[in-house]
């Protein structure tokens, strides 16, 4: 087994938001839950009417809480089935089975502020972070974007804690976050965090980086859904098999459904763990993934199994 | 071969998405500067440029840029200190740039660090003397100017020979005692480092 | 059985010893005929019961001894020892990952009592009892790394992972391979391997960097390094150069069996749960040939291994002066039979 796995039962679940339910998590065996890092997230699997589907989900709870997990999950209407799970077919005393903590969003060690922007439902992993930044007196800034606050999830209750360093932009009453106004005076040794669909972290980076921003000073947490498209056959020449990817499949679900362990960290496109050479293929392969450069998608050798697909005559990969 | 310690000095390539541009020269260092903006440059406009001589004679053609701010340091300890009071009050959309020997390089990148910004974002270009900043790995005591290898350290007096290694914190190679195993027998000291 | 610590010394007269439990359980690097720079990264899973693997943490007959060793060597040089200032956190975390692993694989030796904050530390070969709030070090006589790490065998580094790599931003460094943490500390990655040969141009760092930023929480991996060393010497650091580098003149003949030292080291990676940072263990297990050429297969392999092994990485590994009389005395266990692969005795 590639990635150790916990055995936890859903101790309450609670709607938080429109369309968002908070999940909590304890062990099974009574044990405590790992400690982690504020901005780490687990993968959940689900059992999905005997398909498998592993989701990543910023964790949320309080990093020095090691009875129990929580995460928020946004129901996604055009969604695949993950989020649509969760919200439908889990309940109170179910069995799930989730991943040890994994963080690919940590905070910078050495800076000397920070400040986070989050976009709906990418609030999740700053609960942690600014409960740790305040406990250690660092200095930091939320901005969190919500199209109306009936969907913006604990905004109340991190004004209640955090007060003048939390705003809020609410999209039905005309709110917007002026990325450039907030970015273009921000001391040296300031970090931005984004958390954000897509589009947001790009129009984020985009402005940074016309402001003339350090690249290390820019950090993003994007998990992609993968795409649901038209079903297609892969091969997987080391281990001499093939698999059939389904619409609303993940060529990668596809690969683990086989019983084949691929590493795995970030299931969205952004973290390179599962990256995987392409042998051959007559067609076009289609790059849905953050991680692999522009010449590297011409080049036709890599794919992300996580979040890319195939449409064409044959695909082989080195599996 | 690269030394892979070594910082890398890629030149100066003017950032033009920064707001603001901050420059410490130091000696031949001002070169690279005159030599890339000879035909003016926009980014002048927004540019603060700082030079310490140190023997060299740069002034008048730095003067004629007609940058935002220019200023002529006595010392590179007095252009420190300026810089220091600089980006205690700059922003995210600052870019620095330091030309000059590795030492002052160094010494600059460490400055910078204090107030946050990452060595990398840093553009370096290096001119000037080759000479060396060793410590002595056995007291621990820095020798400036080091041209030659081995060499005798001026604190603890053994022998040195300049490892291919190198500290930014420190801002020093490292000088490893030459004659441990053969006590008797010290090389012959050859310039190396002019 | 309980374990009998040795009283010996790794300076002035060596008395150090292995007994012959403690050979049979070494953990011999050469898995086969040749040498090369490898990552040979494998995951960081118990062993055979009585190996250095059995434990995640190992806890050997030397350990009193090497703990008195590393004692001496703060006391000339507190330098040794250094942490910046952002890895609070991950020493907070290095304390506890040693704790709770020597307290759950050795029970009759260390105790951890835990209620909430308030910790209470037992251990038993050292004799000490503290207790202590977890994250206030004013509760402890040193940092948290510091502490914890006069405790247990082996260098330690922390590494800070940001930016794309890793840094080397603490670390408890006295019984070094000729590396040294106070001009190390605060670099990165390819900055504090640059001394070592072939091994950039072979892509091994690229490689490793990638494989190590990757290790996940709850999953740590493993690999051996190796190096030689005259007189069984814990701190073979460059600071002090002056001082053991004679010591390479003094081997002969007559004298290399019990003089030259094979030197591995156990190198584990853990990620680290707080501060999302690695921990690396660097455990070193000296075994001197004389007790090599008690298990057959082992000299035998060494002695092809020395053989085959490049000028430039024999000079690194600083035993290229000895090398020979290394080989002479190797030569006569090797037979030319077809070994096993692997590190086992037999």
């Amino acid at each position: 087994m590639i990635h150790p796995e916990i055995i936890v039962r859903v101790t309450d679940i609670a709607v938080v938001a429109e369309s968002i339910k908070q999940f909590t998590f304890e062990r099974v065996d009574g044990g405590s839950m790992p400690v982690f890092a504020p901005g780490a997230h687990i993968v959940v699997s689900m059992d999905d009417q005997g398909k498998l589907r592993r989701n990543p989900y910023s964790l949320m709870s309080s990093p020095s809480d090691s009875t129990s997990y929580q995460i928020s999950v946004l129901r996604v209407v055009e969604s695949r089935g993950g989020s649509a799970f969760m919200h439908e077919h889990v309940d109170v005393g179910d069995t799930m089975t989730i991943s040890h903590p994994i963080d690919l969003f940590p905070l910078h060690a050495t800076a000397k502020r920070h400040v986070l922007i989050a976009g709906g439902i990418g609030i999740t992993p700053f609960l942690p972070m600014m409960e740790v930044l305040n406990e250690s007196g660092q200095v930091f800034e939320l901005h969190y974007s919500m199209r109306s606050r009936r969907r913006g999830a604990f905004l109340s209750e991190l004004e209640r804690r955090y007060g003048s360093r939390v705003s809020a932009e609410v999209d039905d009453e005309g709110g917007r976050l002026d990325t450039r106004k907030l970015l273009i005076d921000q001391p040296l040794g300031t970090h931005i965090y984004v958390c954000a669909p897509l589009p947001m972290i790009d129009l984020v980076f985009g402005v940074a980086r016309e402001l003339g921003w350090a690249e290390e000073n820019l950090h993003r947490e994007v998990f992609l859904a993968p795409p649901a498209g038209t079903p297609f056959y892969t091969n997987l020449a080391k281990s001499g098999t093939t698999v059939y990817v389904a619409e609303h499949q993940s060529l990668l679900e596809s690969i683990e459904a086989a019983g084949i362990d691929v590493p795995y960290l970030c299931r969205g496109g952004a973290c390179g763990q599962c990256e995987t050479t392409v042998i051959d293929f007559d067609g076009q392969l289609m790059h849905h993934d953050i991680f692999l450069t522009d010449d590297e998608n011409v080049s036709g050798t890599k794919i992300m199994p996580c979040v890319s697909r195939f449409v064409g005559a044959s695909l082989t990969v080195e599996l | 071969m690269a030394i892979k310690s070594r910082p890398v000095y890629a030149g100066f390539n003017v950032d033009i998405t920064a707001q603001q541009h901050v420059l410490a020269l130091e000696g031949q260092g001002a070169d690279a500067l005159l030599e890339k903006l000879a035909g003016g440059h926009p980014m002048l406009e927004r540019a603060e440029i700082l030079y310490v001589a140190t023997g060299s004679d740069h002034d008048a053609a730095l003067r004629a840029l007609g940058a935002a701010n220019y200023w002529l340091a006595p010392t590179a300890e007095a252009l420190r200190d300026r810089l220091s009071e600089i980006l205690a009050h700059a922003t995210m959309c600052t870019r620095l740039y330091v030309a000059g020997t590795e030492g002052f390089i160094g010494s600059i990148v460490q400055l910078a660090a204090d107030f946050g910004i990452a060595n990398a974002s840093i553009i370096k270009e290096f001119r000037g003397s080759q000479q060396r900043r060793v410590q002595c790995v056995h007291c621990k005591g820095f020798n400036d100017n080091v041209t030659i290898s081995p060499f005798q350290c001026v604190h603890c007096d053994l022998h040195l020979f300049v490892r291919d290694h190198f500290s930014v914190r420190l801002n020093a190679f490292q000088g490893v005692c030459i004659n441990a195993e053969t006590p008797d027998i010290i090389p012959p000291s050859v310039e190396m480092y002019r | 059985m309980a374990m009998i610590f040795h009283d010996e010394t790794y300076r002035d007269d060596f008395s150090f010893h292995n007994s012959p439990e403690s050979i049979r359980r070494y953990p011999f690097p050469f898995h086969e005929d040749s040498y090369m720079y490898a990552i040979n990264m494998e995951n960081h899973l118990p062993g055979k019961p009585g190996s250095s693997y059995e434990h995640p943490i190992d806890v050997d007959e030397h350990y009193v001894s090497e703990m008195r060793d590393r004692a001496i060597v703060l006391n000339e040089d507190p330098k040794r020892c250094q942490a910046l200032p952002h890895m609070m956190a991950a020493q907070w975390d290095t304390l506890e990952l040693l704790m709770t692993n020597k307290a759950r694989s050795y029970p009759d030796l260390f105790t951890l009592e835990r209620n909430g904050d308030l910790w209470h530390w037992i251990n038993q070969p050292l004799g000490i009892d503290d207790t202590f709030v977890f994250g206030d070090q004013s509760t402890l006589p040193y940092e948290p790394m510091e502490y914890i790490t006069r405790q247990a065998q082996g260098d330690f580094c922390i590494v800070d992972q940001r930016n794309d790599t890793l840094w080397m931003d603490a670390g408890m460094v006295t019984c070094q391979a000729d590396w040294s943490l106070d001009f190390d500390i605060g670099m990165n990655f390819m900055e504090w391997h640059a001394p070592v040969p072939m091994a950039h141009e072979l892509g091994i760092f690229d490689r490793a960097l990638k494989f190590l930023m990757n290790v996940q929480q709850g999953r740590p991996v493993r690999r051996l390094n190796w190096t030689m060393t005259v007189n069984p010497r814990l701190d073979t650091s460059p600071e002090n150069y002056h001082k053991w580098g004679p010591d390479k003149t003094t081997v002969t003949a007559q004298n290399i069996g019990s003089k030259l030292h094979l030197r591995c080291e156990l190198q584990s990676f853990w990620r680290l749960p707080r501060s999302n940072a690695l921990l690396f263990p660097i455990r070193q297990y000296l075994i001197s040939l004389n007790d090599i050429a008690t298990i057959p297969k082992w000299a035998c392999r060494m002695h092809r291994v020395l053989t085959t092994i490049p000028d430039s990485i024999a000079e690194y590994k600083g035993f290229s002066r000895n090398r020979q009389l290394a080989l002479d005395f190797l030569a006569p266990f090797d037979d030319g039979r077809e070994l096993t692969l692997g590190g086992e005795p037999e």
